[in-house]
């Protein structure tokens, strides 16, 4: 269909306010992030340019910066690999015609619903030393020799948050691949069932290539959303013990409000934005080619 | 096409419009207070409809929580010329000094002279006082008033004391003897030696600070702030010492335990000693009334006196270009008389700023004044530390105290930011 200029710009019209909304709430903020980290300063009374400055300090002497980006890719792991497989594990139970399929669902949907700072304080009472639900229960099951100061290991503390995060975070999941695995048509299934295939074969020759494009994006999703929690692991251990447990946006909001640095915590954000695009491009390259595989 | 272009467009510029304008005058004056004190909102309340009855003026106070949120809140509305007639600032000191360098906190220099100066405790108004040729380039002046006091010291639970046949009535007179009733309370009462909100790091360099001036005594703490003295000093691996000495009475997951947690388990006795500040009084009230607990000053390692952190514990600042602001100074005059000091001392229990003497309110406050001739704060110091070098002492204590590190090693590691703050 051919449109005249005149009606291309009557069209341009009506995405004329949205655009105006976005203009002003997300682009002049994000022009404002640049020019912030080149500078320092409160941005109340002063700001002086110091040029790359705060990016020299990202990269050459922060190193709780890294840290924190080493603990946020180590919850990325177990959130792409234990949270996903529960997901999928749960999703291909659920979408099958079973009783109590819709109990089934919400249940599996409620946590994700609750907020995070709710689930963060659950959290607390779940893996504290004094006494703690968990070592209490380990205590009940006569398996005494298995508790622990939970929060005060910056192992066990991490590995803690990361536990949480997949549990919260699972019924994301769920529900993008059960809307994946709903659209693979039954015909399908019936006809690798006439051609013999069991249920192993089902799933790795008609359900999994089918989910690619699903998988893929629940995994982008993943990697976007653990390299970004934050809500979750300020209120279960606020980033300790000894900066343990902190993660990139914990450490930028910290840089901005503790430190009083913004034009840092603008750059830790660039940093933070480039690396998860790499990342997100990365990835996309890749499973671009598998798909071809 | 026109139809649509100038609607659209027309909205478009409204909307910049009426958001630029300013807020227009309003007959009758409403002075807005913005805090942060979730448990004085409704004492305030009741103030401000007491004000209405005697003065005619409409006050709302506006709470906004957490104090993150509240301090994101005025740092954003302050630029965008939003800030309410009356509002406080938190953070150190510095951050009060943007404030006043951008021109958004009035100077009430010439509005204290005289009778309302002399009503106030000597470290009241001295948080947010800017003396000649201060470190951070402010006109001399007043710049908020204080509506009440606090300091952070020591808490020991006297039946906790008593169920160890100690005697209620004497705190701990040294660290050593501190130390040993911590371990004893822990091996024979099974309670925790000591509690502290740490995973709000500033509670740590608080105490640090407190055993800095004991063992550096004031003018070599300063010179460390200054450069001259490293933090690989004896006397500062001495002071990192503590906090490794500590670690016996302490709970495991200290270090991820907000105030609010370490005030419940202090409250429900499972802990005899703590480090709070006076804000608690009202927080252990509420969550035990029964809580019999008594106040001491940090106990002593060296020579120096001992300092506390105190001083003003919330301020209201005026915003000098609101319509309102001569009102607004009537009634921060209003809220500090000594009627209205008893009653806000009474019902939140907080450290009035005006000298109440002979007024009886709680002992408990009594008990936090007797030491209120130590109290210090990084606000009034002459000089301030670098808050990377803050960050990094935080940490390293942090370390310390989970084992990962040495008071040696972890003065090198401060030593390394403070030396390369110091280059900058």
């Amino acid at each position: 269909m051919n449109y005249s200029i005149r009606e291309k710009v009557s069209n341009f019209n009506f995405v004329l306010p949205a655009l105006f909304v976005f203009s002003f709430f997300y682009i002049i903020p994000f022009i404002f992030t640049f020019w912030a980290a080149f500078h320092s300063g409160d941005f109340i009374s002063e700001s002086k340019w110091i040029a790359f400055r705060n990016f020299s300090e990202v990269f050459l002497y922060d190193k709780q910066w890294w840290r924190s980006l080493l603990n946020a890719g180590y919850i990325t792991l177990w959130a792409l690999i234990l949270q996903n497989l529960l997901a999928f594990s749960l999703a291909l139970g659920v979408d099958k015609s079973i009783r109590l399929q819709k109990v089934y669902r919400t249940v599996f949907f409620l946590l994700p619903v609750l907020s995070e700072i709710i689930f963060g304080s659950f959290g607390k009472l779940l893996f504290s030393s004094t006494p703690g639900v968990l070592n209490n229960l380990l205590k009940s099951l006569g398996l005494g020799g298995l508790t622990r100061e939970w929060l005060s290991s910056p192992h066990l503390s991490l590995n803690a948050c990361a536990f949480l995060h997949c549990w919260k975070g699972f019924g994301w999941a769920f529900i993008i691949l059960l809307a994946g695995l709903q659209t693979i048509p039954e015909e399908l299934y019936e006809a690798a069932r006439v051609d013999g295939a069991n249920s192993f074969q089902i799933l790795f020759k008609v359900t999994l290539p089918l989910m690619i494009p699903v998988i893929i994006l629940v995994v982008i999703l993943t990697i976007l959303g653990s390299m970004q929690g934050f809500a979750l692991i300020w209120a279960f251990t606020g980033g300790g013990p000894a900066g343990a447990t902190e993660v990139p946006v914990m450490r930028v909001y910290t840089q901005l409000t503790d430190a009083h640095r913004g034009g840092y915590a603008c750059a830790l954000g660039i940093v933070l934005g480039i690396i998860l695009v790499i990342f997100s491009f990365t990835f996309l390259k890749i499973s671009k080619k598998l798909k071809k595989v | 096409m026109r139809k649509f272009l100038v609607p659209s467009v027309s909205c478009c510029l409204l909307f910049i419009l009426t958001s630029c304008l300013p807020k227009p005058k309003v007959e009758k004056p409403i002075i807005t207070i913005w805090h942060w004190m979730t448990d004085r909102q409704s004492t305030f309340e009741e103030l401000a409809k007491r004000y209405k009855e005697e003065k005619g003026i409409e006050v709302n106070f506006e709470i906004f929580f957490p104090p993150g949120v509240y301090s994101q809140k005025v740092l954003s509305a302050a630029p965008a010329q939003n800030l309410p007639e009356i509002f406080g600032i938190l953070g150190e000191k510095k951050v009060l000094a943007s404030f006043v360098k951008g021109g958004y906190v009035l100077d009430l220099a010439s509005y204290l002279e005289g009778e309302w100066k002399e009503k106030f405790l000597s470290s009241a108004l001295l948080n947010t006082k800017f003396e000649e040729g201060n470190i951070y380039g402010v006109d001399i002046g007043f710049y908020g008033i204080p509506i009440d006091l606090m300091n952070i010291q020591f808490l020991y639970n006297k039946d906790i004391f008593k169920r160890l046949g100690l005697d209620p009535e004497r705190p701990p007179s040294d660290f050593e003897e501190f130390l040993d009733i911590a371990k004893r309370a822990k091996r024979e009462l099974g309670v925790e030696g000591f509690v502290c909100g740490w995973a709000e790091t500033w509670l740590i360099y608080c105490l640090l600070t407190n055993y800095a001036f004991n063992i550096l005594g004031e003018e070599k703490f300063l010179s460390t702030l200054k450069g001259e003295v490293p933090y690989t000093d004896p006397d500062w691996i001495k002071v990192f010492s503590v906090f490794s000495e500590m670690r016996e009475i302490i709970p495991g997951e200290i270090l991820t335990m907000s105030n609010k947690e370490a005030e419940q388990m202090f409250s429900a006795e499972k802990a005899i000693f703590s480090f709070n500040g006076s804000w608690g009084i009202n927080v252990y009230e509420r969550m035990n009334p029964e809580l019999n607990y008594g106040v001491f000053l940090p106990p002593k390692i060296g020579e120096y006196p001992v300092k506390i952190w105190g001083g003003a514990g919330s301020s209201f600042m005026i915003n000098p270009n609101s319509l309102y602001k001569e009102k607004a100074v009537d009634f921060l005059k209003w809220l500090t008389t000594r009627e209205i000091q008893v009653y806000l001392a009474k019902n939140t229990n907080n450290l009035p700023s005006v000298d109440l003497r002979k007024e009886p309110i709680n002992p408990k406050l009594d008990e936090f004044l007797k030491n209120k001739e130590s109290v210090t704060h990084p606000d009034i110091w002459p000089t301030f530390e670098d808050s990377r070098v803050i960050e990094e002492i935080n940490r390293q204590m942090q370390r310390i105290i989970i084992g990962r590190t040495t008071p040696e090693s972890a003065g090198e590691k401060i030593q390394k930011v403070k030396e390369r703050v110091l280059r900058e």
